[in-house]
């Protein structure tokens, strides 16, 4: 349990002053959830996706520290207008390039925003009983670890439920 | 990187007020006790204490009267009850290891609670590796100590307690008395250290009446210089050195002392103590109007510790639901208030607060805290402007929530 210091760069401040997409969309044709609030860090994004499966608006609300707002908002900027096969590609690397780096703690970040993004992608498809040949059947890097940190808060749940009845 | 920092403190340029609330990870350094350490630099005093020349013998005497000063407000005996070390970390690592390694052949079992600082807690995880076994004793839902199950766990093979007077978070005061005769009463052969550190100069606080073994105070927390604190050792009580070196007048820590520190260590208690009901009146009421005005202009807050006199008169702890904790000291920090989170967001580890989680506080409910201390220099005006800026604050990131389900 210690700290570590912050430094964020001039971008990260900038998307946690001014959140670019903030806010619930109404009209969204999916969303996705990713993380738990009890690790402290949760994003939602809301995607508009056209017939030619291009996102035509994307969205986000987060819970969680500046560099989970920043990377949730950049995010929603970087795919805005793209291809849903190209939006996919986006690895968590990319996104924290384009926030400018990132201190190796809040990696964990970029990596939820893509984990929530991916998986809003794969409700879409899910949802129009489609499965593309580019959308892999296995989960991703930033899908599995999305999946791991809510486990983790499942389990540390259960842990402090057990303490308390004992 | 240095360029990032930078940047960030430009976005706090056009501050109309800065408020500091951060004491409890660090203070500033009022000037009363600044000026009477400068002249210990290069003035006066600034040999080593062991050696026998005028700069040395200055230091000597110096140390000597600071030692005096501090041991006379803690109720010691003699100043040589008055070990100096570089800090609250060191006191505390110094009373837990150097207690039990040498009474390793007596016992194995150390008791604290489950709120106690870092630095007995990983101290007892450490020691827990080369044999030792340590027992947690809960707390209550304000951070009251259970002394019941103290009672149960102390026993012939328990070599030391170590419990805080007051917790450094929460600011519950504990019945500390109560805990000293209970553990005495079961074992007279074992060692009571308390960390005094957010008791000294913050309620009374006293060896005369109580009578531990083991005490550590810290210079920061009373407004003195980083880099200072002290473990009283009461007279007869056996503790090693944890680090060796040239032993000077400290003879439980080497190196060469501080003595510009102890000065200033000294000065700041002076002025805590010098007028000590009207400091502690006035943060008695600035962190009730603290508190109080959070819980009346925001909804969904959760006060964390007690109300009233069962609290320190400086800590404020509070929980903002569908907050995140540092989202919220960034964005109290462009507006020039500066606090800490129990949130886990600057740690890596998913756990937020121990101390939070032990008084039975949800996860989601400790990653939204805000602790602050306030301190006699600050004015209701310091607290007003608090209270104006922390309501849009929590109302900003409460917002990038927005209709988030938490669960």
């Amino acid at each position: 349990m210690s700290r570590s210091p912050l430094p964020y760069n001039p971008k990260i401040l900038e998307l946690f002053r001014n959140p670019k997409n903030l806010g619930k969309m109404e009209d969204a044709t999916v969303s996705a959830v990713a993380g738990n609030p009890s690790c402290g860090d949760m994003i939602i994004f809301y995607l508009k996706i056209n017939d030619e499966d291009t996102i035509e608006k994307a969205s986000f609300e987060s819970y969680g520290c500046a560099a989970n707002i920043a990377t949730s908002s950049i995010v929603t900027e970087m795919i805005k207008g793209m291809k849903l096969k190209d939006a996919w590609k986006i690895s968590w690397k990319t996104v924290v390039e384009a926030v400018g780096g990132l201190p190796s703690v809040k990696f964990h970040c970029g990596i939820l925003a893509v984990g929530a993004l991916k998986r809003a992608i794969r409700e879409y498809y899910k949802n129009k009983k489609v499965s593309p040949n580019w959308l892999p059947k296995e989960q991703t890097f930033e899908e599995k670890q999305a999946l791991e940190e809510e486990e983790l808060a499942k389990i540390l749940a259960k842990r402090m439920k057990a303490e308390e009845e004992k | 990187m240095i360029e990032n920092i930078r940047e960030l403190l430009k976005a706090h340029e056009a501050l109309k007020r800065e408020v500091y609330l951060d004491v409890e990870n660090s203070s500033l350094v009022p000037k009363e006790v600044i000026d009477a350490m400068l002249p210990y630099y290069n003035q006066r005093a600034y040999g080593n204490p062991t050696l026998t020349h005028k700069p040395g013998w200055e230091a000597f005497e110096t140390i000597m009267e600071s030692a005096q000063k501090v041991a006379t407000f803690l109720g010691c005996r003699n100043l040589e009850e008055v070990n100096f070390t570089p800090g609250e970390t060191e006191a505390n690592n110094l009373a837990l290891l150097g207690t039990a390694i040498p009474r390793k052949g007596k016992g194995k079992k150390i008791v604290i609670s489950e709120i106690e600082p870092l630095s007995v807690l990983h101290v007892t995880d450490l020691l827990t590796k080369y044999g030792f076994v340590t027992v947690k004793i809960p707390v209550d839902g304000e951070g009251l100590l259970n002394l019941e199950k103290l009672g149960e766990a102390v026993d012939k093979d328990t070599i030391l307690v170590s419990l805080s007077v007051a917790n450094h978070e929460i600011g519950m005061i504990e019945p500390i008395m109560e805990a000293l005769e209970i553990v005495k009463d079961k074992n007279p052969e074992t060692i009571f250290h308390t960390d005094a550190s957010d008791a000294y100069g913050k309620i009374p606080f006293n060896v005369q009446n109580l009578d531990v073994d083991l005490a550590t105070i810290s210079s920061p927390k009373i407004l003195g210089p980083r880099g200072v604190g002290a473990l009283y050792v009461k007279e007869g009580v056996k503790v090693e050195r944890i680090l060796e070196g040239q032993i000077g007048t400290q003879r439980l820590w080497p190196g060469v002392e501080n003595t510009p520190s102890l000065v200033g260590f000294a000065k700041a208690s002076e002025l805590v103590f010098q007028d000590f009901e009207g400091n502690v009146s006035h943060m008695r009421r600035l962190r009730d109007k603290l508190i109080d005005g959070i819980i009346r202009n925001i909804p969904d807050v959760k006060l964390n510790g007690p109300k009233g006199d069962k609290r320190v008169p400086d800590n404020v702890n509070i929980s903002f639901l569908r907050c995140e904790g540092e989202a919220l000291t960034i964005e109290l920090s462009l507006n020039g208030v500066y606090v800490s989170s129990g949130s886990a967001c600057t740690r890596r580890l998913l756990q937020p607060s121990h101390v939070l989680v032990a008084i039975g506080r949800k996860f989601i409910e400790a990653h939204g805290s805000i602790l602050m201390k306030v301190t006699r220099y600050h004015t209701e005006e310091d607290i007003d402007y608090v209270l104006e800026v922390i309501p849009k604050a929590v109302e900003r990131i409460r917002g990038i929530v927005g209709s988030m389900e938490m669960k």
